[in-house]
């Protein structure tokens, strides 16, 4: 298993005792560890486990459980598209394979150069600007591949 | 003097470019030195008029949209901060013939209020039916709730009132929960969101005279991780309200207790399933609960807990207010109030329309909706989210209601209505269906875990042209597996997408060759 580096590591412990006597506090921490991060380290299991009195496989088991927890360092920008039944409606199908084409990767991967990570999401509650998409937690609706290749090429800087 | 413009920070709106708006606004506003102040409210919900830009006038408020960043400058010299004439006019806004037939309760102030402001709630009824709650007995409360009619707006139209009653019923003495469940993965589906970013306030309200109704001193709200403008929303009105008193220790003054807390979720969809919510909320796999014992029994914690969707709660504070008859007094049979409906997907004029129940959705399509965006005819429509039946164009005439929707083989769910033109596969959209459910599946009951990916496989054989028929048999046998055999309501439901694309559309699974 990889180490955490000693930052990483003491923000994970720092999480983990800060919100250890919440109720119901696994999600709160397992978030709290992915915004400070990026993703839960499988090196953050144990930790998580010991902190909060749980065995490594409870806490395996909902790391793996929810699409929305990475277990791997996602790329510098997150692009997820709307895949749901709305925006399919208005070529949301279409609008992924351009998506794969430009940034050349599949759903699920990241770029090369560490640039994008890309990822399908079903519904972003966006669904009359079809097709929806999210950069970086920005929404984007009525996107046509010209403006996905403009988002994208404008590096998702933030607003 | 100070002019108030009006441009919603709504999710909706600044996803087609509404913040850009109000930074150009702002900017062009500072530069020629016009004293403008900038409110970002709510989405009205008309999003094809997004972003939609309101100027307060002595003649009311007007609307000009849909404003580009680039129509700015030309607003400004048309003086558009009078009501000036431009291109994208739209009149006052409340007369805008979509608006105007609307009956909005639930929705009265999203699009109209600054959602952060307790003041601006207050000044338009707000925290009234909190005050009128506060003055009866708990039974009192709930038998209101009763009598209004209200079912569950998330999907399964249990009647609220009935739910309130069985938590109140437990001992007291003991924690009691108030959860919202704000989970709100229908396709097709925002009302909830719009809600929770355009009047927050309602949300809280509305919990809080739950928890006084049956004697729950905590509430959660259950937010989607897709959500990130509704998580600020409403934290940003949760600290609001506890500023004013409106929650902690001494609710409004009454010595009564009440305190609120966001939690998010991860991105499952089973989630919204409401024992499943339950589990997530105390940390664990979102997988199902076997009932009974019935959340409002044994619940969030192993307590009595009530579990409501995000509207029917924020329906609450208009029935404390106005009186439960003057709520049942919308709607038709068992179908009381009224219903936020989501016009969605390739729909010319989408956005949000709250209507008595008993219009049709031939009326919401057309009349509101205009048809198509993409101007073909619409093929089908499926309504109440991905475990929703598709509707042919042929049944349009059915009218929005829970038992008329049920009675031919659909369901109203949470109110969403996705349209597709005659572009459509439904094969490929069968397919999908079965696809979702395997990749949500929570796994805990084998019907669904293993029957949608057999589902899918199934499906692929079809369209591959293996054996169709005898594959569309099988495919029949197991939907009807799936439908009897699920623990819950995705693999219980998910097949019925399927099966209506198989009896309305069966063209579409045939004449596939390998």
């Amino acid at each position: 298993m990889e180490t955490l580096p000693p930052a990483e590591s003491a923000a994970v412990r720092r999480i983990v005792a800060d919100l250890k006597e919440r109720p119901g506090p696994l999600l709160e921490v397992l978030h709290a560890i992915q915004a400070a991060v990026g993703y839960v380290p499988a090196a953050a299991v144990p930790v998580v486990a010991e902190g909060l009195n749980l065995s490594r496989a409870e806490v395996h088991g909902v790391v793996t459980f929810y699409h929305h927890f990475r277990r791997s360092r996602p790329g510098a920008h997150t692009v997820s598209l709307c895949q749901a039944e709305a925006c399919q409606s208005m070529g949301a199908t279409a609008l992924a394979a351009h998506a794969r084409r430009r940034l050349g990767i599949d759903f699920h991967q990241t770029s090369a150069d560490g640039r994008f990570s890309l990822e399908p999401i079903y519904c972003l509650g966006n669904c009359a600007c079809s097709p929806a998409v999210m950069i970086d937690g920005r929404l984007y609706g009525r996107v046509t591949p010209e403006r996905f290749d403009e988002l994208v090429a404008d590096g998702a800087s933030p607003p | 003097m100070t002019t108030l413009v009006y441009i919603p920070g709504d999710a909706g709106a600044l996803s087609v470019g509404a913040g850009e708006v109000a930074h150009g606004i702002a900017a062009e506003a500072a530069r020629r030195g016009a004293a403008v102040k900038v409110v970002r409210n709510g989405s009205r919900g008309a999003y094809w008029l997004e972003p939609l830009v309101e100027v307060a006038t002595p003649r009311g408020r007007l609307a000009y949209g849909p404003v580009k960043p680039g129509d700015v400058a030309g607003l400004f010299d048309a003086d558009f901060l009078n009501g000036g004439s431009h291109a994208l006019s739209l009149g006052a806004t409340e007369e805008i013939p979509w608006l105007k037939g609307q009956q909005r309760l639930t929705f009265e102030r999203v699009g109209i209020i600054d959602p952060t402001s307790v003041a601006d709630y207050v000044t338009h009824g707000g925290y009234q039916g909190l005050t009128r709650a506060l003055s009866m007995e708990p039974a009192a409360i709930v038998q209101a709730i009763t009598t209004s009619g209200l079912r569950g707006r998330g999907g399964a139209a249990f009647p609220t009132g009935i739910k309130w009653k069985t938590v109140l019923d437990q001992p007291a003495g003991q924690q009691k929960y108030i959860t919202c469940n704000a989970d709100e993965g229908d396709s097709g589906t925002f009302s909830d969101r719009m809600l929770m970013e355009g009047d927050p306030l309602s949300l809280i309200e509305g919990m809080t005279i739950a928890g006084i109704a049956v004697g729950a001193t905590q509430g959660y709200i259950y937010l989607r991780a897709e959500y990130p403008h509704a998580l600020r929303a409403l934290r940003t009105a949760i600290a609001a309200a506890h500023q004013a008193r409106y929650l902690g220790s001494d609710v409004a003054g009454s010595g009564k207790r009440f305190d609120l807390e966001v939690r998010l979720g991860a991105g499952a969809y089973i989630c919204g399933e409401e024992t499943s919510m339950l589990e997530s909320l105390e940390g664990r796999r979102g997988e199902v609960r076997v009932r009974p014992p019935l959340p409002a029994v044994k619940g969030l914690f192993g307590q009595p807990t009530v579990v409501n969707n995000v509207v029917t709660l924020a329906s609450v504070p208009w029935i404390m207010q106005h009186g439960a008859q003057a709520y049942a007094n919308f709607g038709m049979g068992k179908s009381r109030g009224t219903l936020p409906i989501q016009l969605a997907g390739n729909i010319r004029r989408g956005g949000l329309v709250e209507r008595a129940f008993g219009l049709t959705l031939r009326e919401l399509l057309y009349e509101y909706g205009g048809g198509t965006a993409s101007g073909r005819p619409i093929r089908a429509v499926q309504v109440g989210g991905p475990l929703g039946a598709y509707i042919p164009a042929s049944q349009l005439d059915t009218a929005v209601d829970y038992e008329a929707l049920a009675g031919i083989g659909a369901m109203l769910g949470h109110g969403g209505i996705v349209v597709f033109d005659d572009s459509v596969d439904m094969a490929r959209m069968a397919r999908y269906a079965m696809e979702f459910c395997a990749i949500e599946s929570c796994g805990k009951c084998t019907p669904c875990r293993i029957g949608s990916t057999r589902g899918v496989e199934v499906i692929d054989r079809i369209l591959e042209g293996v054996d169709g028929e005898r594959n569309v048999r099988l495919l029949e046998e197991l939907c009807e597996t799936m439908v009897q055999g699920s623990l819950c309501g995705l693999g219980g439901m998910a097949p019925f997408p399927v099966q209506s694309a198989l009896k309305y559309f069966r063209e579409d699974f045939r004449g596939r060759v390998k």
